[in-house]
């Protein structure tokens, strides 16, 4: 890209400058720090030239949008066309609180639902279960039957909104429900539009809703994979998280490193169960986490989108461009929100929804500024909201594509995530995979030392985080945050004691039945669980049912 | 030689979210304590049946998903029950200001929340051990 004179010209003034102005300088005021390090750890020079990025080829490593390697976006116009979904995660209490809450949040603009449910939702319990206790509607809407999801989407046409449930190990019952939903409205499944989470790797890496074990749950997932390739295929049948990867504690590198090594086991598994790569690839999709590094940020987003390109189309050799693309979901990081000073937090979620649009987002969820403390109220939320509509409308950044492209730093920043994600990539290939490496704990290991270590930084103060081990004041208690009534968890039981005495249980018995036959066998469960939940068989008897057959998942513990 | 003090780490119900709990039993490691952690999803009963079994002098309990008001009180009732009255039992997770005083009066004797430095609870151990 530059001429080799020109790069040697660079490099001596360079030396100069550094020998010459900058000693000088620095003899009387030294720098701050000996040395300065992004938010994950890379060393960061004084000064970026053209001589950081002389070999650069502008055609093989950053393309066009919409192009391969796809390194500057994965659309041809980007923001110019359209701009990112602002999709807000919600979800408390029951269904009926919650379809007040997105029909608000869609209300004030809001361009697609997310899901979140409880947490026995998630893992696949009935809200009368035993281990349900005091965690009905917590973190998320409770979700029983078929029933609770009428409520939820009551009033909000499936044809219109896209909506991504966060959901995992039963992610084919919820779907199966939505799908059921959808239905009873006229809607088509092939019009249906969202993304269900259904990354179960990391779960045992980082989140802890598995139910299944890994074989198992990968059946699961390729079921699905091969289902919506033909009967919802506007459907993202898997959203290959990051996010919470690095919430538990992981760098910037081991996030994208982490995430692909998972979608490369999910790709193996699918072409393993039979499918071509080009018939489910391109409904695959990714969720990053946004930290307060801002260009170390946009570097990982970009090395991420250039990494995946080229590992389906070397790797797996697809064909079909939609299978290279890295498309993804951002939200911004939860655990650097303070739960002091928090209004302090708004600026940080500002920075990080500057990161994920800067790094060419397709979806965006931002943090609300009181979630160190307790669910956020509708107050922070709008806040949050807002933050993305003044990113989006004023700040400007949206008005020409990957505008931080071909700056020496993150050029250079880019290819070294890409590198060093690599390497990580190739270890885990040695192990056997990301099912191997998370069985051995290897990967929980890596995240683990660089959570501790980061946590260590904070408390000699070589990290600041504003607030926290500086600029601390003496605090009111936080008196403004939302609750959930515990009256929820009663009401809920109620509406399911009412349900399993109404419906045909005979009709529900029956279906259950046949799903656990087809569950000992290879055919595909959808058709089955589509069946079970339209007899408002409950989330936690299909659960149930395929517990039997397939077991639990064991942890194993790793300190 | 003096004993060490002997802490079980534990993540009550159904909450996934690990990272607090594990730095905090590192961090106890390190500065020269013994670590057990029970893992995820573990219900009062099994918590107390571990303490018991381990003979512990700390249960440091660490809870992210707003059921810490149900789950806490719970394991130390149970702890109660069992006769067991000289075990510190302290909390950690995202806790809001208004529910402390209950937990407190419940027998949790002292809550974490969110930018609670590692050493801080190390102190606090050491400073309040029963036995």
């Amino acid at each position: 890209m530059f001429d080799d004179k020109k790069i040697e010209n660079i490099e001596e003034a360079k030396e100069k400058w550094t020998d010459g102005k900058v000693k000088k300088v620095i003899e009387r005021f030294p720098e701050r720090k000996e040395k300065f390090t992004t938010g994950s750890n890379i060393e960061v020079d004084r000064l970026y030239t053209p001589a950081d990025i002389k070999d650069f080829d502008y055609e093989g490593k950053l393309g066009f949008p919409g192009e391969y390697p796809f390194t500057r976006g994965v659309q041809p116009t980007m923001y110019r066309g359209r701009l990112w979904t602002m999709r807000q995660y919600a979800g408390f209490a029951t269904a009926e609180e919650s379809n007040k809450r997105y029909k608000y949040l869609l209300e004030q603009g809001q361009t697609g639902l997310s899901v979140a449910f409880d947490l026995p939702t998630q893992i696949g319990y009935d809200s009368d279960h035993g281990l349900s206790e005091g965690e009905v509607g917590k973190v998320g809407v409770a979700i029983d039957s078929l029933k609770d999801m009428e409520i939820l989407f009551d009033g909000i046409p499936l044809d219109k909104v896209s909506t991504s449930m966060t959901i995992n190990a039963p992610a084919i019952v919820l779907l199966a429900m939505y799908i059921a939903v959808a239905e009873k409205q006229g809607v088509s499944k092939d019009k249906l539009r969202g993304t269900i989470q259904n990354d179960i790797l990391k779960e045992y890496i980082a989140r802890g809703t598995y139910i299944f074990p890994p074989e198992s749950s990968m059946r699961l997932i390729t079921d699905i994979f091969e289902y919506c390739s033909k009967e919802v295929p506007k459907w993202n049948t898997i959203s290959i998280s990051g996010y919470h990867i690095r919430e538990a504690g992981s760098t910037a590198v081991q996030e994208v490193a982490f995430t692909l090594a998972n979608g490369i086991a999910y790709v193996e598994a699918a072409i393993k169960a039979g499918l071509d790569v080009d018939d489910f690839a391109p409904r695959l999709s990714f969720f990053f986490n946004a930290h307060n590094d801002l260009l170390e940020e946009v570097a990982k987003y970009r090395a991420a989108r250039r990494l995946w390109a080229r590992i389906m189309k070397e790797r797996f050799k697809a064909k079909n461009e939609k299978s290279m693309m890295l498309k993804f979901h951002t939200q911004t990081a939860g655990s650097t929100l303070t739960a002091q000073q928090p209004d302090n937090n708004i600026i940080r979620v500002t920075i990080q929804t500057l990161a994920a649009v800067l790094g060419g987002t397709q979806s965006l969820h931002t943090n609300s500024r009181d979630e160190a403390l307790a669910l956020p109220t509708e107050e922070s939320v709008r806040i949050a909201l807002r933050t993305q509509q003044i990113v989006a409308y004023e700040s400007g950044v949206t008005e020409t594509i990957d505008p931080l492209a071909g700056s020496y730093y993150i050029e250079s920043l880019t290819d070294k995530i890409e590198e060093e994600a690599m390497n990580y990539i190739k270890r885990i290939d040695e192990l056997g995979g990301a099912p191997r490496a998370i069985e051995k704990g290897y990967i929980q290991k890596e995240i683990q030392n660089a959570a501790y270590k980061y946590q260590m930084e904070v408390e000699s103060g070589e990290r600041i985080v504003v607030g926290v081990n500086k600029f601390q004041i003496e605090e009111e208690h936080h008196k403004d945050i939302l609750k959930v009534d515990p009256e929820v968890e009663r009401l809920q039981r109620q509406k399911l004691k009412a349900l399993r005495q109404e419906r045909d249980n005979q009709l529900v018995e029956t279906k259950l039945n046949e799903l656990k036959e087809a569950a000992s066998t290879d055919k595909n469960l959808m058709p089955y669980i589509l069946d079970a939940v339209k007899t408002y068989a409950t989330l936690g008897e299909i659960c149930g049912v395929l517990r039997e057959v397939f077991g639990e998942y064991e942890q194993s513990i790793i300190l | 030689m003096e004993r060490a003090i002997r802490v079980l780490v534990a993540k009550p119900g159904l909450d996934g979210h690990d990272r607090g709990a594990k730095v905090i039993a590192r961090a106890l490691r390190d500065a020269g304590m013994e670590v057990i952690y029970t893992g995820l999803r573990q219900t009062p009963e099994q918590i107390v049946q571990a303490a018991i079994q381990e003979d512990v002098d700390v249960v440091a309990m660490s809870i992210l998903s707003g059921a810490h008001n149900h789950l806490f009180p719970k394991v130390a009732n149970l702890l109660r029950e069992e006769g067991v009255d000289d075990v510190l039992i302290i909390g950690g997770g995202v806790i809001p200001d208004d529910d402390i005083p209950g937990l407190i009066e419940a027998g949790i004797e002292a809550i974490f929340t969110p930018g609670t430095s590692t050493k801080d609870v190390v102190e606090y151990i050491r400073n309040n051990v029963k036995r």
